[in-house]
């Protein structure tokens, strides 16, 4: 035996990404454009989705629902009537911590694409591995809860640093909290300058009219080439 | 958290190049802004490579530092926290110079010797 070397040099997650360009040719050949949503657990991005998904004129939405286990909040939005998909992380997959193009694409047949102008995909609760991973969206949308603090940007900057748009959510709490909302958004623009930000309170309803007028305006976007 | 998916895109990518051979080292070219702990990534490498042709491999990570350059004023700096203004001009048409490597470099595999040379 003699040992060789190799030389390789390619992105380890290449891979990954050319399942998801694969992906986004599906996508784009149905005209369905595809928002990818990410947050910690609990920062509010079911009922962020609960809020407008009846409410885009003109625009017919579905919901792919990424979760480790359960299907808890593909429930809550199917009693919308709006078509959800529910993909498990759990069974087959090793219990993911986030999706991947792979996972997206074996959900891609169970997904009515022709129905649909606007998918949104709730990825699982992790602030970490999702933005690592892209699927063969078109946008992607990260939720910051005010609950969670101001220094969460500096922390995770690699997922504020993916996103063009961060939500910030709760703040109809923030009458109860310690929290400094100019410092969070502070250091969201130090992590990633002028990154788009919308400030509201999926409970209240204040500011959502923001997020809606977002997503119509990612539903009204040109097609564009399928990421090379 | 990361370090365990990162170690299978890892796997992944050296099983694909390495044609069956048994491997024994993997060079991994990693940028500061990946946020990849060393130890970590070792730890799930290790254990993501048993039953492939890693199993028993080597890692050997070389840190890339992050360095930004600002497109508006060309400004090029090295950011040592999460801070990606342009600390001469303010402007934030920054991209990143270096840091966002992620990549195997090469690898070290056993060839098995031609009969007739030994």
């Amino acid at each position: 035996m003699h040992r060789t070397k190799v030389r390789i040099v390619e992105d380890a997650l290449d891979a990954n990404n050319t399942i998801a360009s694969a992906n986004r040719a599906d996508f784009d050949r149905a005209g369905v454009k595809v928002v990818n949503f990410m947050s910690a657990p609990g920062a509010g991005k079911t009922t962020l989705l609960e809020r407008v998904v009846t409410d885009l004129p003109g625009v017919r939405v579905g919901v792919l629902e990424g979760d480790v286990e359960g299907s808890m909040d593909a429930d809550r939005l199917a009693s919308l009537h709006v078509p959800v998909t529910q993909l498990n992380t759990s069974a087959g997959f090793g219990g993911e911590c986030h999706l991947d193009a792979n996972m997206v694409r074996s959900a891609i047949p169970a997904l009515p694409l022709e129905e649909i102008d606007l998918l949104l995909v709730e990825n699982v609760g992790n602030l970490v591995c999702p933005a690592e991973f892209k699927i063969g969206e078109d946008a992607r949308v990260m939720v910051t809860a005010v609950t969670e603090g101001e220094d969460k940007p500096l922390k995770y900057p690699l997922m504020f640093r993916a996103c063009e748009l961060v939500i910030v959510n709760k703040i109809d709490l923030l009458p109860h909290l310690d929290f400094d909302l100019e410092k969070l958004l502070y250091n969201i623009d130090a992590v990633h300058p002028d990154v788009e930000t919308i400030v509201l309170s999926a409970r209240s309803g204040q500011g959502i009219d923001a997020w809606r007028d977002w997503l119509a305006r990612i539903a009204a976007r040109a097609p564009e080439e399928a990421m090379a | 958290m990361h370090e365990l998916s990162l170690s299978s895109a890892i796997v992944n990518t050296v099983v694909k190049h390495a044609a069956d051979r048994p491997v024994t080292v993997v060079y991994l070219r990693v940028g500061a802004l990946r946020q990849v702990v060393p130890d970590t990534l070792d730890f799930y490498f290790e254990f993501v490579a048993r039953g492939t042709v890693c199993e028993g491999a080597r890692l050997e990570q070389e840190l890339i530092a992050a360095r930004l350059r600002c497109e508006e004023c060309d400004h090029e700096w090295a950011i040592e926290i999460p801070a990606f203004r342009c600390p001469s001009c303010a402007g934030s048409d920054v991209t990143v110079a270096s840091g966002n490597e992620f990549e195997v470099e090469s690898i070290e595999v056993e060839e098995a010797q031609c009969i007739g040379q030994r």
